[in-house]
């Protein structure tokens, strides 16, 4: 039998590619508005052009699968003060750095002598925390509950061995909430959802049935490589062609219905729901996780009082309508001109997976970005 | 304290230095203990006849063989880290990095100059580790390093060693290779698997917590251009994609030319340990450091030839045709994926960082 | 927000409490916390997250995938050259 690691090869196969998209083109009949909720996902479609395969009727809204761009203003600006402090490490997955808060970015404290890491687990902030007992080390603890089980294992790690220099910055949030959100939202165009494979590996998907009712929408569970988006794709339009709603899992190597219950366990043991602002769509009820009060310890917010922040959004950026799928990056008046990667007025232009970002680096759309 | 000592090659000086075995402030200050250091260490590495005179300065002869022509010059600073890493170290990158800068306008590098700032603290053993592989390197280029000077800073005020070079070269008349001759119609090469060096970088590195057994491609590249460049006389751009990656490098290229080019991925060479790394970290290849590899972009009917001139070479093994300069979008280069559509490949904007979504 | 390879466990160890692995990427070695799939055992498969191992990839399903996007793919073949 073939090998897995074969199979991340398997699953981008041109032959099979092209395939479905015949398939696609065959069964649709009219125009369709499906949205990835994922920014792993809007990454992969622009990296390899997906959109430009699909036939013109079947439109790909990004969702606001992007944590990063989630953040809320003032915890960022919090992040920041919190690096600026003498006596801090502060720790970060790259995707935070060069997310602009009100007046500064990482990058820029760090320039200016803040100590800024960026590691590629919360487990890596610990041993950090380890080798430097005289500091003080934040990890800034973003995600979606695909990253929650990581950030919780990083603090139950440090109270196993009695690290007490290690805290977490955190701002958690959930998918199911923001679905819902979006949905309900009088403007919404979404007709079905490709869920996001691996918050799905590690929170399966039995809680969509209930929005998948509500909607009356199909979701299908989608994975990240060409043929597991294109899958996702055709099964969401076959639906929809047959006008049925029902969650499906085009992810199944990967995701179960249950998903991983060990996993819900670590996250419910240190984390629990509350309501959360995201930046740019506003408060969601029960869509966050905050530490549980056994672990207040481990709360940076607790251990760091950082007042006098005052947070300013930018103007132009449209960032909310962008994350809800109302507009498209080129939608907006400031998208390659005064916003750009090197210069971002939003998150969506600075992360990795932002929209925003994606556009501007892969788009051949955005040709004439200099004079758009 | 740095133990990764055994993972390289290399001489060690014989001559012991008596009672420093760590670079003190005194070794900067111009007096018997700079004297001994330059003495034990890098004249007895670099000896040559300019260095052995000892002079503050050296009177260098240009071959009598050279046709007409001009000076080629080239300066550059290393400041890696780490200093040593799989496949070489800061000495062997600094000499190899400005003989490549200069070899990317077809001249022949002659002679090379060599600053260093010492951080006080620096294992004197480790500097002749250094300076032993700038020697080395420098045999293999054919090319002598005549040229120097060495300065010492406070502890904390410097990341151990920083190098810079200067190059000197000849450059006969008749060549015109520059980033500003690529032509609609030309075929883009390159000489190998591409991402090599960062990766390896990377994972010495540590900080993102993962091994590989790869190992930077680090390498003095005049010999395989001299055999193409005597071979192919109308080559058009030389250059080699050093940080920002192969895609950054095109970019530079397209602007100023004013050329667009299209780059089909599936033709592109990297090994599959660099993509999985670049996978895992969430980065693409194409942005990745070479330190070892050189992009040709020639016209189209000398293709072949070219591609059979650099296998031949033991740094082109792997040269690869991989797209071509258009006329369409100037400035910009359009890559094709494996699929046939299509994506901007744009300059790499700011550092590379690793990423989870 | 779910960059995530699979990797294949290659050796496994406690840490402290915490249960770990070294997982291979094909040539890129990491270790990974594997308290959330406590029946792996070397050789398996895993997508890595942040550090953090999220599953066991299953290759049966992975070959049923790839069997249907065939199945998928000959028909149309099939189709338009009928056409």
């Amino acid at each position: 039998m073939t090998k897995i690691t074969d199979f991340s090869k398997s699953f981008r196969n041109s032959k099979i590619v092209l395939g479905i998209v015949d398939e696609i083109k065959r069964i649709t009949s009219q125009k369709w508005v499906l949205m990835e909720i994922c920014g792993g996902q809007t990454h992969a479609i622009m990296q390899y052009g997906l959109d430009q395969l699909l036939p013109p009727e079947i439109e790909l809204v990004h969702g606001p699968g992007c944590p990063v761009c989630v953040t809320p203003l003032d915890q960022i600006d919090r992040a920041h003060a919190i690096a600026s402090l003498p006596n801090v490490i502060f720790c970060s997955f790259g995707d935070m750095l060069r997310v602009p808060g009100s007046d500064t970015d990482l990058f820029a404290l760090k320039a200016n002598g803040a100590q800024v890491r960026v590691v590629y687990s919360p487990l890596d902030a610990v041993r950090i925390a380890q080798e430097n007992p005289d500091k003080e080390v934040v990890f800034f603890a973003i995600g979606f509950e695909t990253t929650v089980p990581s950030n919780a294992s990083s603090v139950l790690q440090a109270k196993a061995l009695g690290v007490t220099n290690y805290s977490i910055l955190v701002s958690q949030v959930c998918v199911p909430p923001a679905m819902h959100a979006i949905l309900s939202s009088p403007h919404n165009r979404v007709q079905a959802f490709l869920a996001a494979g691996h918050v799905c590996a590690v929170m399966g998907y039995w809680e969509y049935h209930p929005i998948a009712e509500k909607y009356k929408i199909p979701i299908v569970v989608t994975g990240f490589e060409p043929l597991d988006l294109l899958q996702g794709i055709l099964f969401s339009v076959r639906q929809l062609e047959n006008s049925q709603y029902f969650v499906e899992n085009a992810y199944s190597r990967a995701v179960t219905e249950k998903g991983n219950q060990i996993a819900q366990k670590i996250i419910h043991q240190v984390f629990e729901p509350f309501d959360r602002n995201w930046r740019g769509i506003g408060r969601i009820p029960m869509s966050g996780l905050s530490l549980r009060e056994d672990f207040e310890f481990y709360d940076a917010e607790n251990r760091f009082q950082v007042d006098h922040i005052q947070t300013r959004e930018h103007e132009i950026c449209i960032a909310g309508e962008i994350l809800q799928g109302l507009k498209k990056p080129i939608d907006c008046p400031a998208f390659g001109s005064l916003c750009t990667p090197n210069n971002p007025l939003g998150a969506p232009m600075v992360s990795s997976e932002g929209a925003c970002n994606a556009y501007y680096r892969y788009s051949t759309i955005g040709f004439s970005k200099e004079g758009l | 304290m740095d133990d990764n000592i055994s993972i390289f090659e290399g001489p060690v000086c014989p001559a012991p230095l008596s009672h420093h075995d760590t670079i003190v402030l005194g070794h900067g200050s111009g007096g018997l203990m700079t004297h001994n250091l330059i003495k034990h260490v890098f004249k007895s590495a670099f000896s040559n006849p300019m260095i052995d005179a000892g002079n503050d300065f050296a009177n260098a002869p240009l071959p009598e063989t050279l046709t007409k022509g001009r000076l080629s010059i080239s300066t550059d600073s290393h400041i890696i880290s780490p200093i040593f890493f799989p496949g070489g170290d800061i000495g062997k990158l600094a000499v190899c990095g400005t003989v490549n800068d200069m070899s990317m306008s077809g001249s022949t590098p002659l002679y090379l100059t060599a600053s260093f700032i010492l951080e006080e603290g620096l294992p004197i053993k480790e500097l002749e580790i250094i300076v032993n592989s700038m020697q080395k390197a420098a045999e293999e280029a054919n090319v002598a390093i005549i040229a120097g000077d060495t300065k010492v800073v406070e502890k904390g005020k410097g990341d151990k060693i920083f190098i810079s070079t200067t190059g000197v070269g000849w450059l006969s008349d008749h060549k015109k290779i520059g980033g500003e001759m690529a032509q609609p119609g030309d075929a883009i090469l390159i000489s190998g698997d591409i991402g090599d060096h960062g990766i390896a970088v990377l994972s010495a590195r540590g900080d993102l917590g993962f091994q590989t057994d790869l190992k930077s491609d680090v390498a003095p590249l005049n010999h395989l251009i001299q055999s193409l460049v005597n071979k192919i006389p109308n080559i058009h751009v030389l250059r080699d994609p050093t940080r920002g990656g192969l895609a950054t490098t095109l970019n530079e290229i397209a602007k100023q030319s004013s050329v667009g080019m299209l780059i089909k991925e599936e033709l592109i060479p990297v090994k599959p340990v660099v993509q999985n790394a670049c996978e895992m970290l969430g980065f693409d290849p194409l942005y990745v450091a070479n330190e070892g590899k050189v992009i040709v972009i020639l016209p189209h009917e000398f293709k072949e030839k070219a591609i059979e001139i650099m296998q031949q070479n033991q740094y082109g093994g792997k040269t690869a045709y991989i797209g071509d300069v258009v006329s369409n979008h100037p400035g910009h280069v359009v890559l094709q994926t494996i699929f046939g559509t299509t994506r901007m490949l744009e300059m790499m904007a700011g550092e590379m960082l690793p990423r989870i979504c | 927000m779910c960059l995530g390879i699979p990797g294949k466990i290659i050796e496994i160890e406690n840490s402290v409490g915490m249960r770990m692995a070294k997982i291979d990427f094909g040539g890129v070695i990491r270790s990974a916390c594997i308290e959330a799939i406590p029946e792996a055992k070397v050789g398996d498969y895993t997508i890595i997250h942040a550090g953090f191992a999220l599953n066991i990839l299953s290759e049966e399903e992975a070959h049923e995938t790839l069997s249907l996007l065939q199945e998928i793919t000959d028909l149309n073949e099939e189709l338009n050259t009928h056409d």
